[in-house]
């Protein structure tokens, strides 16, 4: 155990829970009196900065991970850095758009659990160990039942956090109850030796068991139908910043944690390469098919998510709850990626086999991660614009938004970008994120059923303009009930604005950003 | 490449050109419309007979225009008038110098009016000048227009659904000829009349179609046959007629029945008989009913008529129905002599009678406008009675040219008639003679208009009616003399039409 | 140089969305402004390009893992139908000179919307032609939703849904080719030479067709055409029927010919008389030209015939694009040329010179009112324009719709009887509406509209558009081969390129 390695492995974390300290102990101590307007301020600000130091360590990380008697338990680089940059850059923003709001008198203790909270995330996009895992995942979680329940003069922000603790709490359980059948089946948490010790034996239907319930406990994370029932709810009634930050941040550690652990079981280690040909040609193939059958559990994941995700969104008249159901088709799209993978079809090579499923694996790793990171990006700025719209009428419903061009033209304008980006219109980056996807899917072939499952996901999609185009109408199109103009503090606009540009940009150069994932 | 008979000068050409010409300057002449239409037509007028007097004596195309027009589409700008042309050419300038004549009194917007008989008579000389299918097409469809808006802004009482019936009738005929006629450009991949004539008098065109398409050439024949049937027209494709004559203002009535209804005909002697001479000769027998039914039903149908523009709607139909009788009847191979001597005949008939015809018709069209005129609108045949006591010289013109309608010797009318049934009697003596009917009905016809009209006691309400003045007898006086003339000399048309006549058989096939 | 149709478009699109509200003719100005130059750089684009293949104008990767790249070019069709929208754009500025709500927002919606509508006729990158496809949506939705009238938010969003779902399949197709292609490249070059197998091409060639044929109004997916090109104001209207619909058509020629030319195919067994693809098609274009005639012909709204009548005439378009010959499929090109200006024209004539003045578009309303008395100019006008549209020869529609009969001849002659009925039919429809609407002889009533005294006169703006209109038709009836020169080498190279 070196602590020294330790401890330079996990800077990042460190770095946000000091500056979670800091934040406290500055609120605390000395702003008392100050205005809730500096006090969340001073916060807000503490707390990128501590972002930025995290960001800065992650960059700095060199060495390939922590490791305890030569198995890896957290991981540097590729995946884990990406989806750090992206916890930490979505954290920040979170912070920013926070200095608007007015629904709490604790904003220290909100920006220390939402820093907290996200050093969680940050641990789980490292973790490779399935306590560290659990860990991570309960540092995340409880911040967020927190956040949920900040609200404290509304109802419906303590019935959501009741409801997502529960839910929370027993998906946790079955969390834990299939890691220990993980560990049962194989004797060890770690998750190389987990991998490989299932290649070597095969699947059996106790894994299969042990699959279901991790599944549902991830699921339940990123909601996935059936384990979705919280989010309608959670994005309700949380208050603004901790609605963006649970559809943004949590949502990236959570996939990528499925990544990890899909990708991973696909993996092969240096040094079984290195092995007898036949022993690691067969250990390949016995990793992939067994492989098969969990992708399955994820598949009819992401079916349901989408058919269910957005034929729901059709019917609400909540631009929350709408958002909600959305955010449970887009996690459809998503575990659509992650669940596709090459099947061996005993006819080619098995090393050639292994050579293109590796890169199209690559890929599709990738384009998850794109499409994650930058969907969160919307998230956010989509909820800023709900706050903000219900900070001056004091209600998400579609109908608040009437006449929003000509109360504030720029708001609109924002809320028109990152809506026709959710909905996948070119040239934003919400486009270009579903059309990598798909691609990334359709890259791995093998068959009729990527195809149709591609198919199923791109009409999916088309309905959902269905409903995004209901917000916009009352946006854009319908006539005005209250004519008065929106201020909106100029930080927040100024956060707002740059998400939109950032989106439109991205969409229109997606290679830069596409460029920058696939360099880790 | 363009060739002409004086000196370079593209006269076809100005020929079309100067109507739309006429017809733009009439638009904004405002009072002066009448006399610039007047105008315009007149000089059309010369133009035509300089070329009608200046043909190849071998009846072949003159006064060839040629320039590319859209290549790749077989589309080129191809004029060129031999005889038949010439005298339709003629024949338009001198009706439409009639129609604008008789038009003094035109109540509403005469600019536009005048404006669009000018364009129909474009519409004419260039359906009448063309050598290509497109060219030829474009100005008989485009002729529709004007002739349409005439009739629906200035006609009588029901002239909008008549205007509209009119349209849609002969429009749904044209889209036939059409698509018969595309038939035979996706098989040969020329619109040039003159070249697929050519290929037809060989029978090369048949075999070139039936290559492309199939056996399909009867029913090509059948297509471009009900493009013209409806225009002429031809039983049982008449019904449009009466009521368009009659709802038309009658100077407009004039140019339909004078010159329009000619199309139809020239069309069948221009396109269907030169390409698909063997296909009519195959239908020649039901064919003949039809022409037969149309001379001998027009003249029936006249005889029963209360209205006179009605009778001699009619009386059109039937005449016309001679021409496709005559048409009709020399569609069979020669065998002799005599057989190709009788198709001459027939053919000079049909010609002459086209011209004659016209002439007749529309000046009986312009004494009937006078009529109603003077009656105040009324033109019953039953309305009048006894007109020669107060009204002698409109009696003695009009009667003039009722007699050369019924076919007197020594009146144009007749000249025609005769040469169609010289021809055809000896070619289908059966038809031939059931047509007599026709001829026999119409004299009675016209014997009881002249009755009714001009003899007998004079009823009250005319002992003031007022006879032609100066004005109308100078106007009218042409006509007439026209009529004499051609009656007591034919040869004057005949020997121009003549070598036309020989020519056109002897590249028709049948 | 014809990008810059797209740049300058997208930005004048921009300026106006930052005009100060309240300065209409500001708005207008800047919008005639940006339509003229877009249709100025067309002009010089077609006259510079004739008789050159295809030209590429920019070529740069975009994102190169993919293999896709920013690629413009322009051959013969592509300048053709630039042409047209440059036509359209300014005619449709012209005709929407009155516009007094948000005006600003609207011609950035509208020059957004051209900018669109230029890229897609310029792509020759199959994501790129994607992409602006789907820009195109958006404004479409808006200028219906806010500027429409009749059930306009039920047209708009029923035309942003049936578009979506038409792109959706495209975009399908479009991965599912690049993926079978092995990923290499998205250019529609590239993909034509791509040698897709036929098993692929049988379903995917379908799938392609029918999302962009949406677009085109093929039966029986046409219903949003009516109903949204009723609802639509003037301008979006003649955008719509103009313009927009011969995207759908355009993808059809480019993308699913054009790369699935095999998907054409006869598939073995026949079944009454319809044994490939291509015949399914065939018969469904027919069946649009009868059906929108026959539907046009019983309509009481002015526009709703005019809207039909596009779904016929549109119907034209896919017939001769199935035939698969030279000639018919020149038809085809010419005939969206022809049709987009003649629909321009006719919803100019219908939308903004008519219904602008007189309130009403039921035509036993119109009936009663005279206008051939008092609106002389949009009588004759549509006279000119009826005519046109009815495909009399002299005016563009006739050359078309002759190469398309001829063509489709070529391929089957039942086709072209059919097709020749719906000539007929169209005749009686445009007549009808011609009568009823203009020259009608019914009495007055005694209570008419609010203008039963004088109506506004014509203004310049809408001389000067239906001049410009009628003209280009005029000039390409008489005078086809100016477009026909440009058109037919790349019908041709593209027949050949896709019959590997």
């Amino acid at each position: 155990m070196n602590y020294g390695e330790l401890f330079h492995v996990t800077l990042p974390e460190t770095a946000l829970d000091l500056a979670a300290l800091l934040v406290l102990l500055v609120d605390l101590a000395f702003l008392r009196k100050a205005a809730l307007q500096v006090r969340l301020s001073s916060a807000a600000v503490i707390g990128v900065i501590g972002c930025l130091a995290a960001m800065w360590a992650v960059g700095m990380q060199t060495s390939a991970g922590f490791s305890v008697d030569g198995l890896l338990v957290l991981a540097n680089g590729g995946v884990t850095a990406v989806a750090q940059m992206g916890v930490l850059v979505l954290t920040a923003v979170t912070l920013l758009l926070l200095i608007d709001s007015s629904f709490t008198k604790h904003p220290g203790e909100f920006v220390a659990v939402v820093l907290m909270a996200a050093s969680g995330g940050l641990v789980i996009s490292a973790a490779r160990d399935l306590l560290v895992i659990f860990i991570g995942l309960e540092l995340l979680s409880i911040g967020l039942y927190i956040l949920t329940a900040f609200g404290k003069t509304s109802a419906k922000s303590a019935e959501a956090a009741l409801k997502y603790y529960l839910f929370g709490g027993m998906s946790a359980a079955f969390l834990l109850f299939g890691f220990s059948y993980f560990y049962g089946l194989t004797g060890s948490t770690n998750l190389y030796e987990i991998q490989s010790s299932i290649a070597n034996s095969g699947s059996s239907p106790l894994l299969i068991v042990a699959w279901v319930l991790v599944v549902a406990g991830l699921g339940f994370k990123v909601a996935a139908v059936p384990f979705h029932l919280w989010a309608p709810d959670t994005y309700e009634g949380a208050p603004a910043p901790a609605a963006a930050f649970i559809a943004s941040v949590s949502k990236i550690a959570s996939f990528t944690l499925l990544l990890t652990f899909s990708f991973q079981w696909l993996q092969v280690s240096n040094e079984y390469l290195s092995g007898a040909r036949p022993a690691v040609e067969h250990y390949i193939v016995s990793a992939y098919q067994s492989w098969q059958h969990l992708a399955l559990v994820l598949l009819i994941a992401a079916v349901a998510s989408m058919i269910v995700g957005n034929l729901a969104a059709l019917a609400q008249t909540s631009v929350r709850r709408l958002l909600a159901y959305s955010a449970i088709a887009h996690a459809g799209y998503i575990l659509l990626g992650i669940a596709i993978y090459s099947t061996y079809s005993g006819q080619s090579d098995v090393m050639s086999f292994w050579g293109n499923a590796f890169n199209a694996g690559v890929i599709s790793q990738n384009a998850v991660l794109y499409y994650v990171l930058t969907y969160g990006l919307t998230t956010i700025g989509a909820f800023g614009v709900i706050g903000v719209v219900e900070r001056t009428t004091g209600s998400d419903k579609l109908d608040a938004f009437l006449g929003l061009h000509k109360r504030n033209p720029v708001l609109a304008a924002v809320l028109l970008i990152l809506f026709l980006s959710l909905a996948g219109i070119p040239p934003l980056v919400g486009f270009w994120a579903k059309f990598n996807l798909f691609a990334a899917v359709l890259a791995v072939g093998g068959g009729v059923w990527p195809f149709a499952l591609v198919a199923l996901a791109v009409a999916m999609s088309a309905v959902s303009l269905y409903y995004y185009l209901q917000v916009l109408k009352r946006a854009y199109v319908m006539p005005a009930v209250d004519d008065t103009p929106i201020h909106v503090h100029p930080v927040t606009m100024l956060v707002l604005m740059a998400i939109a540009a950032a989106v439109v940009l991205a969409g229109c150069l997606p290679s830069v950003l596409q460029g920058w994932i696939a360099s880790f | 490449m363009i060739g002409t008979e004086t000196n370079g000068i593209p006269m076809l050409t100005l020929l079309t050109a100067l109507p739309i010409v006429g017809a733009v300057i009439a638009l904004f002449a405002g009072r002066f419309a009448r006399l610039v239409a007047m105008l315009a037509a007149a000089a059309s007028l010369a133009v035509a007979l300089v070329v009608w007097t200046h043909l190849p004596s071998d009846g072949s195309m003159g006064f060839v225009e040629r320039a590319a027009w859209a290549p790749s589409l077989g589309i080129e700008y191809h004029l060129g008038a031999d005889g038949l042309s010439a005298l339709m050419l003629v024949l338009s300038a001198i009706v439409a110098l009639m129609s604008i004549d008789a038009a003094h009194r035109v109540y509403r917007q005469p600019n536009l009016y005048f404006a669009l008989v000018l364009l129909l008579e474009a519409g004419l000389f260039g359906a009448f000048t063309a050598q290509n299918f497109f060219h030829w097409f474009l100005f008989w469809e485009l002729s529709l227009i004007p002739a349409f808006f005439l009739i629906k802004l200035w006609g009588g009482a029901k002239r909008g659904p008549t205007a509209t019936q009119f349209f849609v009738y002969t429009m749904a005929g044209s889209v036939a000829l059409l698509l018969a006629f595309l038939g035979v450009f996706l098989a040969t991949g020329s619109m040039d009349f003159e070249h697929l004539t050519l290929l037809a008098s060989t029978g090369e065109l048949e075999q070139i179609v039936t290559a492309h398409l199939g056996p399909v050439m009867p029913w090509l024949a059948v297509g471009v046959l009900a493009g013209f049937a409806v225009k002429v027209p031809l039983m049982p494709f008449h019904t449009w007629l009466p009521e368009a004559y009659s709802e038309a203002p009658s100077p407009v009535t004039m140019l339909l029945t004078g010159t329009m209804s000619k199309m139809g005909v020239y069309g069948m002697l221009r396109i269907a008989l030169p390409l698909f001479g063997v296909q009519i000769a195959a239908m020649r027998t039901p064919l003949l009913v039809l022409a037969v039914a149309t001379v001998v039903m027009g003249a029936w149908a006249a005889a029963a008529q209360k209205d006179l523009k009605r009778v001699f709607a009619y009386s059109s139909v039937n005449h016309l129905g001679y021409c496709m009788l005559g048409i009709f009847a020399l569609a069979v191979p020669a065998t002799s002599a005599a057989m190709q001597t009788s198709q001459a005949a027939a053919l000079n008939g049909v010609i002459l009678q086209m011209f004659n015809h016209g002439i007749t018709a529309a000046a009986l069209f312009w004494f009937i406008a006078l009529l109603q005129e003077r009656s105040g609108g009324a033109r019953g045949i039953d309305d009048f009675g006894g007109l020669r006591k107060p009204a002698p010289v409109f009696a003695g013109l009009m009667g003039i040219a009722l007699f050369s309608s019924l076919g007197l010797p020594g009146l144009n009318g007749f000249v025609g008639e005769f040469l169609i049934f010289r021809g055809v009697f000896p070619l289908a003596w059966v038809a031939a003679t059931v047509s007599v009917l026709g001829l026999l009905v119409t004299a009675a016809v016209i014997l009881t208009v002249i009755q009714k009209v001009f003899a007998g006691p004079v009823p009250e309400r005319w002992t003031a009616f007022a006879d032609l003045h100066t004005g109308e007898r100078l106007a009218l006086a042409p006509v007439i003399a026209l009529m004499l003339l051609i009656g007591l000399l034919p040869q004057l048309i005949v020997d121009g039409v003549n070598p036309t006549v020989v020519n056109l058989l002897a590249h028709w096939r049948f | 140089m014809l990008a810059w149709t797209i740049y300058l478009s997208f930005a004048g699109a921009l300026v106006e969305a930052l005009l100060p509200k309240g300065k209409p003719a500001l708005a207008r100005a800047v919008a005639l402004v940006v339509a003229l130059a877009g249709l100025v750089i067309a002009i010089c684009g077609f006259a510079g390009g004739a008789g050159q293949g295809r030209v590429v104008l920019v070529d740069t990767p975009w994102v190169p893992a993919m293999g896709i790249h920013y690629t413009l070019a322009a051959d013969g069709i592509s300048r053709v139908l630039v042409l047209l929208t440059g036509l359209a754009a300014v005619a449709g500025v012209l005709f929407s000179w009155n516009i007094e709500l948000r005006t600003n927002e609207f011609f950035a919606f509208f020059l957004a919307l051209i900018g669109g509508v230029y890229g897609v006729f310029l792509s020759f990158d199959l994501f790129l032609l994607f992409v602006f496809y789907e820009i195109a949506i958006v404004p479409k939705y808006f200028l219906i939703a806010i500027w429409g009238s009749t059930r306009r938010e039920y047209a708009a969003m029923k035309l942003a849904l049936y578009s979506f779902a038409g792109s959706a399949m495209v975009l399908i197709g479009l991965l599912a080719a690049y993926a079978m292609a092995g990923s290499h490249s998205t250019g529609i070059v590239e993909l034509g030479h791509a040698a897709l197998p036929v098993s692929f091409q049988m379903w995917a060639f379908p799938l392609v067709f029918v999302g962009f044929a949406i677009l085109a109004g093929m039966w029986p997916f046409h219903t949003w055409a009516p109903t949204g090109h009723v609802a639509a104001p003037t301008a979006a209207s003649m955008l719509l029927a103009g313009v927009v619909m011969k995207l759908g058509a355009y993808g059809c020629l480019r993308v699913a010919m054009g790369l699935f030319p095999h998907g054409m195919d006869p598939w073995g067994f026949g079944f009454l008389g319809i044994g490939s693809w291509r015949d399914v098609f065939a018969v469904l274009a027919v069946i649009g030209i009868i059906y929108g005639a026959l539907v046009a012909l019983v309509q009481t709204d002015f526009k709703f015939v005019i809207g039909y009548s596009s779904v016929s005439h549109m119907g034209f378009v896919l017939l001769g694009l199935m035939t698969l010959n030279q000639i018919g499929v020149t038809g085809a090109v010419l005939q969206m040329f022809s049709h987009g200006v003649l629909a321009g024209l006719l919803f100019g004539i219908v939308g903004r010179i008519v219904y602008e003045r007189t309130h009403t578009r039921q035509l036993a309303e119109l009936e009663t009112m005279h206008l051939s008395k008092r609106l002389p100019f949009a009588a004759w006008g549509f006279a000119i324009a009826g005519i046109a549209s009815m495909g009399l020869p002299g005016f563009s529609g006739f050359v078309a719709e002759l190469q398309v009969l001829v063509g489709s001849w070529k391929a089957d002659p039942w086709w072209t009887a059919a097709a020749g009925v719906g000539i007929v039919i169209g005749v009686a429809y445009t007549w009808r509406a011609l009568q009823k609407a203009f020259f009608s002889d019914a009495p007055s009533m005694a209570h008419t509209h609010e203008h039963g005294h004088e109506l506004a006169a014509i203004t310049w703006p809408e001389v000067t558009g239906f001049t410009l209109l009628a003209a280009t038709s005029l000039l390409v009836g008489l005078w086809p081969r100016v477009l026909l020169d440009s058109i037919e080498p790349a019908v041709k190279a593209l027949l050949a390129g896709g019959a590997q």
